[in-house]
């Protein structure tokens, strides 16, 4: 197992920059997760660690061995495709002894490691089986195995769940990570799903139009979110966005949206005027009748423990997760309260996070470890 | 009422089942006829086979698979009667049409003609085919789709257009009355249809094989070779018959360059129809066993043929 640290890495394919300059981490033994919507660059960043794309400039380690020009073979890594890409003309046994002969391992031995593999996988009645017999879930088991079988430095996984259903892939999420913790191996995941990346993840990048847009724990990624693209991609519903102008100065504690008081984290820069958004995780709404920022419910959602309703206020439409008791007709007029402490500040033209006193519990925690 | 899937119409009725089914039934025998009226004149006696009214039933004999595989010459009734008993079967039927056998034919020589240059033709048409339609597939080929179109307009003309430009060339390279020269004709007319069919066929396999062997430790050729080429075995197959159809058919090349050593079947079968007469059931035997190896082949591979001429119009 080994860490993999990418330097600058950028891909352009003709006029289309697919990646620019990517630089993050893995450390040995983590499982890493690359989120975004399809055509962000993940996959293409998965692919140029594999071996499988050549990257345009930048650099990859695999620890601590350039590995940026490699050919895929050379590389000891271990890939599991979306669509598991068993071979069908071979049966279980051989798929995942496939890597192994490739090695000139002799062949009694490649039996001992399939088995035991096949084991680990609880898939050892499938071994002689055909694979194109195989259910999904089990057809997943064999791709990892092959993975697995070889013991190689870090496996790139590339959406393994997208085909699964619904059902399934919530077993096989569980399934991995308990792999995962089993076995320590270095994992970089690509996925869109953010439920996959928050279950599973250590360490989560968030991608967008080729860009790392935050890296950090599940945890930071959503309490800390790094730009609005972020906050908006992660949690469902998303996190929520109301307007209002003016700048803001180092210390202040509270900002005025839509002629409302608002008390927030305390700000740590100067921000030069201009217009602001201010981030509410839907669950950091509480109805208040005294409070003074208000709308009017919309729509209701009901989801047994919790609802999600849907409040018109004068900047567009925000969505409250609060408990299922509390009875609301559409029309009704609520005030909102806001969690002050759990708020997220804005700059609406760049996108990007004001400075506030909730990354700043971030960095002490971190001292206190460290 | 039935549900249907998008590309299904309404199930057929039964009597719509019976017209298509007359039809197909009519369709083969048509077909079938000539072939089984060649075979039928394959057991005739010579003058059995151009009996008028023509004679469907009739004593089988084996005449003119020994007229096909001898060469006879006439004589006089006292010489084949000085001659000791009859050696066999042919002996004794040439010696009661006055003849006697006076050496093998070239039917066999120039059938072993016909096979070495069909199946090697096809042997390279494929091999080429399926690594250039595996080039064109995977990688980027500087102007991929004008060299597509170059090879592919090779086909734009009958072959025989350029019969007398080539005839012209074979002369001056000696590849005249050569089984090469006939395999390097035969390879390059059939090579641009291997390269499209075959990368209509590698496109479908998912690059995904390919690239789970290499990171798995393989170079490209082998993860080509354990991992490409066992899933395109079915469009290989139906290219092989194809390939092998043409060149084991061809007529007009074979009769302009090919005379003597090299010359194959098809242009030695019509030779046959001059010597002593005309020889039908010869002519007929000939062809029968003409027959009998594209029979034979496609039998073999009839299953991959099917796939492969479905394949693309029935897929999920």
């Amino acid at each position: 197992m080994a860490e993999i640290r990418v330097q600058h890495l950028r891909k352009a394919f003709g006029d289309f920059v697919a990646v620019q300059d990517s630089n993050f981490v893995v450390e040995d033994g983590e499982f890493f997760v690359m989120l975004g919507p399809s055509g962000c660059g993940k996959t293409t960043t998965l692919r140029m660690i594999a071996g499988l794309e050549l990257p345009t400039g930048g650099q990859i380690l695999l620890g601590g061995d350039d590995v940026t020009m490699l050919r895929a073979r050379e590389r000891d890594i271990a890939f599991v495709f979306q669509l598991f890409a068993l071979y069908p003309h071979m049966n279980v046994r051989k798929n995942i002894g496939f890597p192994l002969l490739a090695q000139g391992m002799p062949s009694a031995e490649i039996r001992t490691r399939v088995e035991e593999t096949a084991k680990l996988l609880r898939i050892d009645h499938l071994l002689n089986k055909s694979v194109s017999g195989l259910a999904g879930g089990d057809r997943q088991r064999v791709a990892l195995g092959r993975a697995i079988v070889r013991r190689p430095k870090c496996f790139l996984m590339d959406e393994p769940l997208g085909t699964l259903d619904t059902e399934f892939r919530d077993l096989m999420v569980h399934e991995l990570r308990e792999l995962h913790n089993r076995i320590h191996a270095t994992t970089v995941y690509v996925t869109h799903d953010q439920m996959e990346a928050m279950s599973m993840a250590d360490k989560i990048a968030v991608m967008n139009h080729g860009v790392i847009e935050q890296f950090g724990s599940p945890r930071e990624i959503y309490d800390r979110p790094a730009t609005m693209f972020v906050a908006d991609f992660i949690g469902s519903p998303p996190m929520n966005f109301l307007g209002f102008g003016g700048g803001l100065a180092k210390g202040a504690r509270e900002i005025i949206v839509q002629g409302a008081k608002v008390a927030v984290p305390e700000v740590r820069e100067d921000i030069a005027p201009g217009d602001m958004a201010l981030g509410i995780r839907p669950e950091h709404i509480r109805f208040d009748d005294a409070s003074k920022l208000r709308g009017a419910i919309y729509g209701t959602e009901y989801l047994g423990t919790t609802q999600i309703v849907a409040v018109e206020t004068a900047d567009g439409i925000i969505k409250a997760r609060v408990p299922a008791e509390i009875r609301l007709a559409t029309g009704d007029h609520v005030g909102l309260t806001l969690s002050s402490a759990r708020l997220s500040l804005f700059e609406k033209g760049s996108g990007r996070a004001v400075r506030t006193a909730i990354h700043d519990v971030a960095s002490e925690r971190r001292a206190q470890h460290g | 009422m039935s549900l249907t899937t998008a590309h299904s119409v309404v199930a057929p009725s039964s009597n719509s089942k019976r017209i298509a089914g007359t039809i197909i039934v009519l369709y083969a025998l048509i077909s079938i006829v000539p072939l089984l009226w060649i075979f039928a004149t394959s057991f005739k006696t010579p003058p059995d086979s151009i009996a008028y009214p023509p004679k469907i039933l009739f004593q089988p004999s084996l005449e003119g698979y020994c007229n096909l595989f001898t060469t006879r010459t006439r004589q006089t009734p006292e010489y084949i009667n000085s001659l000791g008993p009859a050696t066999g079967f042919c002996d004794e039927t040439t010696r009661k049409r006055n003849m006697v056998i006076a050496g093998p034919s070239n039917f066999l020589p120039r059938f072993v003609n016909s096979l070495i240059i069909a199946f090697g033709s096809t042997f390279c048409a494929v091999f080429l085919g399926t690594l250039s339609a595996y080039g064109f597939s995977r990688f980027k080929v500087p102007l991929a789709d004008d060299l597509l179109f170059f090879i592919l307009s090779t086909r734009f003309m009958p072959p025989i257009a350029v019969a007398i430009p080539i005839y012209l060339m074979y002369r001056e390279l000696g590849l005249s009355d050569t089984a090469l020269g006939m395999i390097l004709l035969y390879t390059a007319v059939n090579v641009s249809l291997a390269v499209w069919l075959l990368k209509g066929f590698i496109d479908e396999i998912p690059r995904e094989y390919e690239e789970a062997a290499m990171i798995d430790g393989y170079t490209r050729l082998q993860a080509f070779w354990r991992t490409v080429l066992p899933q395109a075995t079915t469009g290989i197959a139906a290219t092989a018959i194809f390939c092998l159809i043409f060149a084991w058919n061809e007529y007009a090349f074979a009769a302009l360059l090919t005379s003597g050593t090299a010359q194959t079947a098809p242009p030695f079968i019509p030779t046959i129809i001059g010597e002593g007469g005309q020889d039908w059931p010869a002519v007929a035997a000939g062809t029968t066993i003409f027959l009998v190896p594209i029979l034979v082949f496609t039998i073999l591979l009839r299953k991959q043929l099917l796939r492969g001429i479905t394949f693309g119009a029935v897929r999920k």
